[in-house]
């Protein structure tokens, strides 16, 4: 048949029960019947890059240190960042300063992740979230007070984010540097700080680990 | 003049007020279908190649998405309107009007129902006057609408010109080229219908298909369907010879340029025009709103009167062709545009052309009534013979081309 073999491989598609899309309607049936099924996300990469979020130590401290390198580094110039010298008797990080300010803009913010890779401190690091629409100009920015992490240590959730269950775990630093400075030798090797809620996070398994997992 | 403009046995004599209001009930019926066949049309092809596809396709407007095409509507009408600086501003806003008000032109011919038994004709009684369910019934009728889809080639090729851009330009230009080229073979095939009809309007050919052996597209021998078939989708613009808007080469065609209420026009012309095709398709080939019938046996729908039977008959016939038209888009990759035109003017117009000299020389030998085996071989020699002298200037074209070193 040739050529027309192909009308029959599309015919056959119909009622093939394995489709590539999802129900997902923005979370509406979701927030109403809390049913999963009928308003399902799809299973996102670890290391997708979503909306910030502001991390704290494990003693509940911030990491900020009001640096400015993650606004300086910003190619899409939606940081806002102003340091403030800390009050010695109650500081709000360990160091010397602190972010007073923080505010990122999320019309203008590109995911890129270049301001996570910055961070010399890992303060700033992205969620797996990109579900998240505003519906006016102000609740696009969002301000240290938002992206700051809760004292569980887990994102704050606002009411026009779609959150579901476990999806607020991977959110930390720990993701982003299974083997720092790009260098593979380093794989399975801790070079990351503690944070609130977690404590200090273990590292992925590695290549020959997960290989072994899979046999 | 007076039988061209006998358009309906209701306008016959003196023009009383109950069938000005028929006609325009029946004006509204038919404008208000049409967008609604349209409307649902999109959803169709949306929810269809979603299936071939393995995706879902529009499930969250209305149930199972069936007001999603009303939401993108709404979308596009609340959207900025835009106009190029370049553009020849009186010509681009009445380019989607050309492409537009064809397509609901054209729909107006084809009959929406009615009872075509028993030599009924299609009339049904309505307040008292006999009428057909079709907004008009002019004795010229596919001519009229031959007529109006070479209208809509304007709508394209002016909306393409007018936009003051190059891909806008290129795709008008492929728009005018492959539309006058498949007309060609689109008419020629028609032809075989009208000469077995013996009728041009419509519901004349429709009255004449009355059974399963008397459809047309038996009674022309398949090809000119699959030849009308073919160039319909060509003349419709539809994949896989929608190069008029090929978007990795062109943009988005003619309609570059277009946005907000004036794209929605254009959008809704073309799906307008598939559903019209297919309209088209089922009256010329498939017996219209004829119900199925195998000699004298017919397939009756219980409790459904005769007349509305026949707007059954006709959607779900319809419905088949507008299938069919999504399972192209769905399989087919789109043609070359060499393809296309070699296509169009080396296979179809002359496999067209051959097919109605056929069909015309059985015609004229039953009514002479000269020997039915002879009449039959001589056209097929005069066939082969026409078919060798084609290829025979094909080569001799080539081969002048190659000469001259130009491309293909």
């Amino acid at each position: 048949m040739g050529y027309f073999g192909g009308f029959l491989v599309t015919l056959r598609q119909h009622g093939y029960k394995n489709k590539v899309t999802t129900e997902y309607s923005g979370g509406r049936v979701f927030r109403r019947k809390n049913n999963d099924a009928k308003d399902h996300k799809i299973e996102k990469p670890e290391r997708l890059h979503g909306r910030h979020v502001l991390n704290r130590y494990e003693d509940g401290m911030e990491k900020c240190i009001g640096c400015e390198l993650c606004a300086g580094v910003c190619p899409a110039k939606c940081i806002y960042v102003r340091g403030k010298d800390n009050d010695p008797d109650n500081p709000t990080s360990p160091g010397e300063r602190f972010g007073f300010v923080y505010e990122i803009n999320y019309l203008r913010c590109i995911h890129c992740d270049l301001c996570v890779e910055a961070c010399p401190t890992e303060a700033i690091t992205e969620s797996k979230l990109f579900e998240f629409s505003f519906t006016n100009r102000n609740d696009a920015i969002y301000t240290k007070a938002e992206l700051l992490v809760d004292d569980q240590g887990k994102p704050q959730h606002l009411p026009w984010e779609d959150w579901r269950e476990g999806e607020d775990l991977l959110t930390s630093g720990w993701m982003r540097a299974t083997a720092p400075a790009g260098d593979a030798s380093f794989e399975g090797v801790v070079s990351w700080s503690g944070e609130l809620g977690y404590g200090v996070r273990a590292p992925e398994p590695t290549q020959v680990m997960r290989d072994r997992e899979d046999d | 003049m007076d039988a061209i403009l006998a358009i309906d046995p209701l306008l016959d004599g003196k023009i009383l007020w109950t069938p000005l209001v028929i006609v325009l009930i029946k004006v509204l019926l038919v404008f208000v279908v049409g967008l609604v066949a349209t409307m649902l049309m999109v959803w169709f092809e949306r929810k269809v190649i979603a299936g071939m596809q393995n995706r879902i396709g529009p499930n969250k407007a209305g149930p199972w998405g069936l007001l999603q095409t009303l939401a993108d509507g709404t979308k596009l009408f609340m959207k900025e309107d835009l106009i190029p600086e370049k553009a020849d501003r009186f010509v681009f806003k009445l380019a989607p009007y050309l492409a537009f008000v064809p397509a609901f032109l054209s729909f107006a011919i084809i009959p929406l129902g009615g009872d075509y038994r028993n030599g009924n004709g299609g009339m049904i009684t309505l307040f008292g006057h006999t009428t057909r369910m079709q907004l008009a019934d002019p004795p010229v009728g596919v001519l009229f609408a031959l007529a109006i889809s070479s209208i809509a080639v304007y709508g394209i090729m002016l909306a393409g010109w007018s936009s003051g851009s190059k891909y806008p330009l290129l795709g008008s230009v492929r728009a005018s080229a492959q539309m006058v080229s498949y007309e060609a073979a689109l008419g020629l095939s028609l032809g075989a219908v009208l000469l077995i009809a013996g009728t041009l309007s419509t519901s004349g050919i429709v009255s004449g298909q009355t059974s399963l052996g008397n459809w047309n597209v038996v009674t022309t021998g398949f090809v000119p369907f699959f030849i009308f078939l073919i160039a319909a989708t060509a003349e419709l613009n539809r994949p896989p010879f929608d190069l008029v808007e090929a978007e990795q080469e062109l943009v988005g065609g003619f309609n570059t340029e277009y946005a907000s209420i004036r794209f929605a026009l254009f959008y809704l012309a073309e799906f307008m025009n598939t559903v019209t095709m297919s309209g088209l398709i089922v009256t010329l080939f498939f017996g219209g709103p004829q119900p199925i019938a195998i000699g004298n046996t017919m397939i009756d729908i219980p409790f459904v009167p005769n007349a509305l039977e026949g707007t059954i008959w006709l959607l779900l016939k319809v419905l088949v062709f507008l299938y069919v038209y999504v399972w192209f888009r769905a399989t087919l990759p789109r043609f070359r545009y060499d393809q296309l035109m070699d296509l169009g003017w080396k296979v179809l117009i002359p496999a067209s052309l051959g097919w109605f000299m056929l069909l015309a020389a059985q015609r004229v030998g039953s009514d002479a009534g000269w020997d039915r085996t002879v009449v039959t071989v001589v056209t097929a020699l005069v066939l082969i013979l026409g078919y060798t002298l084609l290829q025979l200037a094909m080569k001799v074209s080539r081969e002048n081309r190659e000469k001259h070193g130009a491309g293909f």
